[in-house]
């Protein structure tokens, strides 16, 4: 299993790379002009998002910074523990869509501390690979193409966090408990 | 809402520096952000310029528009207001593909891509058309089949199975993916409701 996924992961871009502009060739597209055309785009689009997520990257460091962030985890800690879920893991609820380098600091963190095995290590492995930096996506993704009003989405990201984050509480109860 | 946060945010931090007696820390606090927002987009501009180019390729050759053909039956229930042969659909797909197999750093750029797309298709530019809250939302809880990142990790401290957690993870990734996709069809349906024409929709009480 663990051979094969490695074989995928390794493999899955090299194919891509290799496939796409021989497949072009084949269809008569001048493969190299049209990389380059495609291509000059890119910059132009990283540099349209840099507002977006400077502006959210200073609200989350004077957030965490401050002690807030650690202030609202603690708050929240003990209301958990009684369902027999580890306390320690509750922090991931909070910064996993907020931040995806500090949530994945977090899970390195108690997975070293707690070990990889342990209840604690296999909950933050799941709650840190089943779902993605909201905050981060909707800037990145909005900020690109100039979306000022993006209506309900923000709303839809953390709903889903919300159930994912108790989805993997739960599996994790039912599947190793 | 997002206004409302991230206002919040700031606020919120700024009191406890305060009531904490570090006030100097929101200050660095604020630079650092900054520099993270930069840094990080500087990151993304080898990765954008790459992918970019790679699917231009793609679309040229008409790659995009047959895995739109093959796979857009299978989600194009999710975006009914996408053409069926429009360049989007492929770009969507791509997208999702990439997720799927936790490409992470090739699913940013085809998800940018399917944005633009879905962008010239949208009526109100300052405003996020329905289909662009539906690609949102199905980044946001991001279907994976395979976390390589945590797989590594959990090697890396001589874990007994390091895959142990591909079962759980998937399970509640498909979850979380079932939850985003009616949480939006919901939204969507009621803002459909209360203001038919989408270009009208923009009304302060949607801003979210």
């Amino acid at each position: 299993m663990l051979t094969f996924i490695n074989w995928i992961s390794v493999w899955a871009i090299p194919v891509i790379i290799a496939f796409v502009p021989l497949y072009a060739f084949t269809k008569k597209v001048p493969v190299y002009e049209s990389f380059v055309d495609g291509a000059k785009d890119g910059f132009s689009t990283a540099i349209s998002i840099i507002p977006h997520l400077v502006g959210m990257m200073v609200a989350i460091s004077v957030f965490r910074a401050s002690g807030a962030l650690d202030f609202v985890i603690q708050f929240f800690t003990p209301l958990v523990s009684w369902m027999g879920v580890p306390g320690e893991v509750l922090p991931l609820g909070i910064l996993r869509p907020l931040t995806g380098t500090g949530s994945l600091a977090f899970t390195t963190d108690l997975i070293k501390t707690y070990g990889p095995d342990s209840m604690i290590g296999r909950m933050a492995s799941t709650i840190q690979g089943s779902t993605d930096t909201t905050l981060y996506v909707l800037t990145v993704y909005f900020g690109a193409v100039g979306i000022r009003n993006g209506r309900y989405a923000l709303k839809v990201g953390l709903f889903s966090d919300v159930v994912g984050f108790i989805a993997a509480l739960a599996i994790c109860l039912i599947v190793f408990g | 809402m997002i206004n409302l946060i991230w206002l919040m945010m700031i606020l919120i931090g700024f009191v406890f520096a305060a009531v904490n007696g570090k006030i100097e820390v929101v200050t660095q606090a604020a630079f650092d952000g900054a520099a993270t927002g930069v840094t990080v987009c500087f990151g993304l501009i080898s990765v954008l310029v790459f992918w970019m180019g790679m699917m231009k390729m793609a679309e040229d050759a008409g790659l995009l528009g047959r895995i739109a053909k093959l796979l857009g039956p299978v989600v194009g229930f999710l975006f009914p207001d996408v053409p069926k042969n429009h360049p989007a659909m492929g770009y969507i797909l791509s997208n999702m593909s990439a997720n799927l197999l936790g490409l992470g750093n090739a699913a940013t750029p085809m998800g940018i891509k399917a944005m633009q797309q879905l962008q010239e298709l949208n009526p109100d530019k300052q405003t996020a058309s329905p289909a662009m809250c539906t690609l949102l939302a199905l980044n946001t809880a991001s279907i994976t089949i395979i976390p390589t990142t945590l797989i590594a990790i959990r090697l890396n401290y001589h874990s007994a199975n390091a895959t142990e957690i591909v079962g759980t993870t998937l399970m509640a990734t498909i979850i979380a993916t079932l939850a985003a996709i009616m949480a939006d069809r919901w939204y969507r349906n009621r803002t459909l409701r209360r203001s038919p024409r989408i270009s009208k929709s923009g009304n302060p009480g949607m801003k979210g």
